[in-house]
């Protein structure tokens, strides 16, 4: 069987200027990152701000074209954006967004602006479109009476749910979430990410999650690659690597979850400079933060290498693929 | 007694606010100016260039005029009051018809610059830099110079005044809403370009050009005017508020009536239309209530 989505090697470069007459320097928002993703299932995407989650999922959706590499949906390339086949392909995926109240057209009803996608794709007549808004308004848990109401008067939960309700009207086969609950309460963010699962099953959706909240992505994920300045460093089962990370980067990112009643663990505090995708390390990119760091790691980036258990690290001191420093 | 008074009270509608008094007022002189400019041929009590020798610089009612010319007559004899009511009706004709021309010239231009980017956008705003150095009243005199003067081109002259305000707030804007919000979600959603502008950017941003326009409103009618005062607008024996602005300075101390008249018309419909563009701007935000 074929992946649904597949990325295959993909890099994006976006050119940054600094200063007024500064020179154009060439920022690796994303470099060689390979991902699959098979219908119905969850991939979750960590990774602190700026290691190039968001520009994975835009190159994913097809809203980028790739510099490197190559975008497949369902065995074909992504068609450029814009064009009227990339147009009609977006029935089938669509993207939840971080901010709901700027995904949605303050003018609009919450009713109009779900039908939407629906009058876009030329889906159904009036009556039709009418009674699915308002089966979907009841699946993402909003009351019939919200439909002629404007963003601006929902709550933020509320308005995510509305952008939900939005994404599934085509009835997509992938979705890709952005930072969908960290603009939540974390008592909502319990309700919404609970609401997407249980519709991902009823559907069979298959979503590219990306976050940078470790709690979430492993409730929901069936699989987590763990990203460090546009590279993926560990990828696999997440009931694995949540417990036993084995890239250092992995480990301070899961040392830093907080546990309820736990006596505190050792927690692992990440020392040196935040990462800049213009000024990448020689060598692993991690190495300058890196606890464990060997002089290989200065020189030599690692390759994703396959451990035993089926996960896949890019680390020169991974069990199985150590290497004497030299 | 106070039980029942409150029961009957109904419910404040939600979003229909009260009219204020102003704009009101505004909106009635607007109406009141329109229904002058439609009807103009049939409430003029004289013709235009109809003279009435023996009571020449007569002074309006109320200041020693009599009721034969209720706004009194300029130098010739011609009622003043018969040459507003057709000068209202150029003007006004001349002023909308320029302004419309702008804003949709304007904001088509900032939108094709912000779709295509490239070298669309460098040719738009190449033309915008052109007609914001160009003095626009050497522009206007080589014009009318060349193709003479008819009302249509110079309706079609004046629209050209003031789209490059327009162009740069509609690109500006379209950018903006490309780069984050809603426009992007829409166009995630599939969209074609069109139906984006014209269904989603242009409602958000259609406040910010009502008042651009309200703002070139003003600014056209007195340009209009400086043209007919230089000769080159409206051409005798047609008249237009401007023109008889022009014409009413040089009897602007023995006859003020002249000039007062259409300055006063001038004022009081540039003034109606900025104060119902603000309070449109305001109505036309559903955040805002």
């Amino acid at each position: 069987m074929t992946d649904l989505l597949e990325l295959a090697g993909v890099s994006r470069v976006y050119a940054s200027r600094r200063g007024l007459i500064g020179r154009a320097v060439a920022v690796r928002a994303v470099d060689d990152v390979s991902l699959r993703l098979a219908a119905g299932r969850t991939l979750g995407i960590v990774g602190e701000s700026g290691c190039g989650k968001s520009t994975t999922g835009r190159l994913a959706l097809g809203l980028e074209r790739p510099d490197q590499g190559i975008v497949r949906f369902e065995g074909e390339p992504m068609p450029a954006p814009g064009s009227p086949v990339w147009r009609r392909l977006r029935a089938r995926m669509q993207l939840v967004y971080q901010d709901p109240l700027g995904a949605m057209d303050r003018r609009l009803t919450i009713a109009t602006q779900i039908e939407e996608p629906l009058v876009i794709h030329d889906i159904g007549n009036a009556a039709e479109r009418r009674d699915r808004v308002a089966a979907l308004l009841r699946d993402v848990g909003l009351r019939p009476d919200h439909a002629a109401r404007h963003p601006h008067e929902l709550s933020g939960g509320q308005r995510q749910r509305a952008v939900l309700a939005r994404a599934l009207a085509t009835d997509p086969a992938l979705l890709v979430c952005d930072e969908p609950v960290s603009a939540l309460d974390v008592s909502i963010q319990a309700q919404v990410v609970n609401m997407l699962t249980d519709l991902q099953q009823a559907r069979g959706i298959a979503m590219l999650f990306i976050s940078h909240d470790l709690k979430v992505v492993r409730q929901v994920s069936h699989e987590v690659a763990v990203m460090y300045l546009g590279r993926t460093v560990e990828q696999g089962d997440p009931e694995a690597i949540f417990a036993d990370p084995v890239h250092p980067y992995s480990r301070a990112l899961v040392s830093a979850i907080p546990v309820p009643g736990a006596r505190r663990r050792e927690r692992i505090v990440l020392t040196g400079d935040p990462p800049n995708p213009a000024d990448r390390p020689k060598g692993c990119a991690f190495h300058p933060r890196c606890p464990v760091a060997v002089a290989a790691c200065r020189v030599e980036t690692p390759a994703l290498q396959t451990l035993p258990d089926g996960r896949e690290v890019a680390c020169h001191l991974a069990p199985g693929t150590i290497r004497k420093a030299a | 007694m106070s039980a029942t008074t409150l029961a009957t009270v109904p419910p404040l509608p939600r979003r229909h606010a009260r009219v204020p008094t102003l704009v009101a007022v505004a909106m009635a002189w607007i109406v009141a100016m329109l229904a002058v400019a439609l009807l103009a041929e049939t409430i003029r009590p004289y013709g235009i260039t109809a003279l009435d020798l023996r009571a020449r610089l007569t002074p309006p009612v109320g200041f020693g005029g009599t009721a034969r010319h209720l706004l009194g007559t300029d130098e010739l004899g011609r009622d003043v009051l018969s040459r507003l009511i057709v000068s209202i009706r150029i003007s006004l004709l001349i002023a909308f018809g320029a302004t419309v021309i702008a804003a949709t010239v304007g904001t088509t231009l900032g939108f094709l610059a912000a779709h295509f980017r490239g070298w669309v956008e460098q040719l738009v705003l190449m033309l915008i830099d052109f007609q914001a150095s160009m003095p626009f009243l050497i522009l206007a005199l080589s014009v009318l110079a060349f193709f003479g003067n008819s009302l249509p081109l110079f309706v079609a002259l004046m629209g050209l005044y003031g789209w490059e305000r327009h162009a740069r707030i509609a690109r500006g804007l379209a950018i903006a809403a490309n780069a984050q919000g809603y426009a992007a979600a829409v166009r995630q959603l599939g969209a074609s370009p069109l139906r984006i502008y014209l269904r989603h950017v242009l409602p958000n941003i259609a406040s910010t050009l009502i008042v651009s326009a309200t703002l070139s409103f003003p600014e056209v009618v007195l340009l209009e005017s400086g043209l007919s005062f230089l000769g080159l607008g409206v051409q005798p024996p047609m008249t237009s508020l401007g023109n008889m602005v022009g014409y009413g300075r040089e009897y602007l101390t023995r006859a003020p009536w002249i000039l007062l008249a259409p300055s006063a018309a001038i004022v009081l419909t540039t003034l109606s239309v900025s104060l119902l563009g603000d309070w449109l701007r305001d109505r036309l935000d559903p955040t805002l209530t």
